[in-house]
């Protein structure tokens, strides 16, 4: 084929994939557009008189009133104030202790050498498939019957013996990647185990100790299953609970003031992501699994 | 031959270090956890789904009662894995025949692509919170947007999906696929491990685009999608926050949206029958387990991989 039979189809070609391009953008705006505009709408809702928010339609709310956000923050008898200091206090301990815990059991895995590795590693990975409803009713008793319920112990304390069995996969891919060479001269120089861990495998390993930090925190800060069955009294309530109790005790009564605290409740999630946003998505691309 | 070898593993070899102590100290928090939290929990729920348990008073051992009951006369427990496989029929390959079609046409380096990745990912992100349920409680009910949306735009009236038995399932359903950015995302990552002088190759032989879907990209994207489908799966079955406050916790209108989870939910936690609901939760275990070993099994037959990884 010479230059001349080329020339033509190749800029037909280029003709087609020009609007094929224009096709895909504007598909994937109208996409977009359609699935943020729940959320955009709810957000200008937060601002509208009740009155308006079933009648509009409009994500530009008339004025930027924030009387839904001072009456819904008070709207309980406890105050927002304090699900919010609930929530981060539980979420922030959960970081803590499911880093600390799971980036131990993750070196273990990744770098040491110790008898019965791979069938603690295989059951490791078998409770990512385990239910947790399986395991719910015993560790109801349990913490029934040492005084735990109502209490934000169920919520924390297991986050300090690794049961994240995601976060601690993610945590042996990356430790294994890890060059051996570091460890093996850092053996020579007479560093231990806990030494090569603390000042060799932790420091190079911030970025996916980041992710599992970030992923945790979310998670915790979302979770509505275990605070719904611990924590009873209203002064203990995470944000979620908090919210549930709105629906409840308002009826459906205060759309205006639901919408801002349930606005609020997304800020810091949504902040997270705008920050974390890359870390966020390779955490749940490398393995996929939950979110 | 044998001492240049020795040499070239040199590093390796000391893999075969013992190591008994310092692992078992690292690993002491997860040894604990599981034992506490995971395995002994475990054997203990299915001592007691062979009791009548009300956390009151011991369980008494009645043997295969509960069971006998949930397969014979139990008419809610039938509805709610009857809901849950609509549910499940319904949501995952919908959501997953999304999350592969925008993958798609993101692709191939599309302009502005991190920014479309990052607002497709917004609802997965936000989707199970409670916040959420409550604006889909809003959004779908008789005089909610979609309904005002459907009048400015058709003329039509449409019905409270919310409160009709009917329907309200698939606003649930809706849910569910409005969260497909992060199987989105696992599908990018897969389709980036696609060699694109695979499709340069295909070009030149004249292949057309279709065709390079159903022959490169798809068969090669088999290992991700058969990953995909696993995780939805598991994830569809324990599903929980949004029908439960869409509901009130009822799973209602008439059981319509009462997934397995809320109303083993309801079984522990309204009606304190512990040992009924961990009979229940056994069941869920064997379900996920047959689930997961015939997706598995049958993988073999249509799961293609390019090499191992």
């Amino acid at each position: 084929m010479n230059a001349e039979a080329l020339h033509p189809s190749r800029q037909a070609g280029a003709q087609k994939s020009a609007y094929g391009a224009v096709l895909r953008h504007a598909l994937l705006i109208g996409a977009s557009i359609i699935m943020l505009y729940p959320l955009l709408w709810m957000l200008a809702s937060s601002f509208k008189p009740d009155s308006l928010i079933f009648s509009d339609m409009s994500l530009i709310p008339p004025s930027l009133n924030p009387r839904n956000y001072i009456e819904g923050w008070n709207a309980l008898e406890v105050s927002f104030s304090r699900f919010y200091w609930n929530s981060f206090v539980i979420a922030v301990l959960a970081v803590i202790g499911n880093v600390m815990s799971c980036s131990l059991a993750a070196y273990a895995f990744a770098r040491l050498n110790f008898r019965g590795r791979k069938l603690f590693f295989a059951l490791m990975m078998a409770t990512l498939m385990l239910p947790y409803h399986v395991t719910l009713i015993p560790q109801y008793v349990l913490f029934l019957n040492i005084g735990w319920v109502d209490t934000f112990l169920p919520l924390v304390v297991p986050k300090f013996m690794a049961g994240d069995a995601f976060a601690i996969f993610l945590m042996v891919q990356f430790f294994r990647s890890l060059p051996r060479e570091l460890d093996e001269a850092a053996r020579i120089d007479g560093c231990g185990p806990w030494r090569i861990y603390w000042m060799i495998v932790l420091p190079l390993s911030k970025p996916v100790l980041a992710t599992a930090a970030i992923l945790t925190f979310l998670w915790t800060w979302n979770d509505f299953f275990g605070p719904l069955i611990y924590l009873n009294d209203i002064s203990h309530y995470t944000v979620p609970l908090a919210l549930r109790a709105f629906v409840d005790t308002t009826g459906l009564s205060a759309w205006g003031q639901l919408f801002a605290m349930s606005s609020l409740a997304l800020a810091p999630i949504f902040l997270f992501f705008l920050f974390f946003q890359r870390l966020i998505i390779n955490g749940i691309a490398m393995s996929g699994l939950k979110g | 031959m044998h001492g240049v070898q020795k040499i070239v593993k040199g590093p390796a070899a000391n893999r075969f270090r013992n190591e008994d102590l310092p692992g078992y100290l690292f690993l002491a928090p997860w040894i604990a956890g599981f034992l506490l939290f995971t395995l002994g929990p475990t054997l203990a729920s299915l001592y007691l789904s062979f009791t009548k348990f009300d956390l009151l008073s011991a369980p008494s051992f009645i043997g295969l009662d509960n069971y006998r009951f949930m397969f014979t006369s139990d008419q809610r427990f039938g509805n709610a894995l009857r809901v849950t496989f609509i549910y499940l029929m319904f949501e995952v390959p919908l959501k997953l025949a999304f999350a592969l079609a925008v993958a798609m046409m993101m692709d191939k380096g599309i302009r502005g692509g991190d920014v479309y990745r990052a607002l497709f990912y917004i609802p997965s992100l936000l989707g199970g919170s409670v916040a959420i349920a409550v604006l889909w409680r809003q959004l779908f009910q008789g005089d909610g947007i979609i309904n005002r949306a459907l009048f400015a735009l058709f003329g039509v009236q449409g019905p409270s999906w919310i409160s009709n038995p009917e329907t309200s399932i698939y606003t649930l359903v809706i849910l569910a696929v409005w969260q497909f950015g992060s199987p989105m995302i696992i599908f990018l990552a897969g389709l980036r491990q696609i060699s694109p002088e695979l499709y340069e190759a295909a070009s030149i032989d004249g292949a057309s685009k279709s065709k390079q879907v159903w022959r490169i990209t798809l068969p090669l994207l088999a290992p991700v999608i058969f990953f995909n489908i696993v995780l939805q799966v598991i994830e569809g079955f324990k599903a929980f926050t949004p029908a439960f406050i869409i509901s009130g916790g009822t799973g209602g209108p008439v059981d319509s949206t009462l997934f397995y989870t809320l109303y083993l939910y309801q079984e522990a936690f309204a009606h304190f029958r512990m040992g009924y609901a961990s009979a229940l939760a056994w069941v869920l275990l064997v379900i996920i387990a047959v689930f997961t070993s015939i997706s598995f099994f049958t993988s073999k037959y249509w799961v293609f991989y390019e090499d191992e990884r």
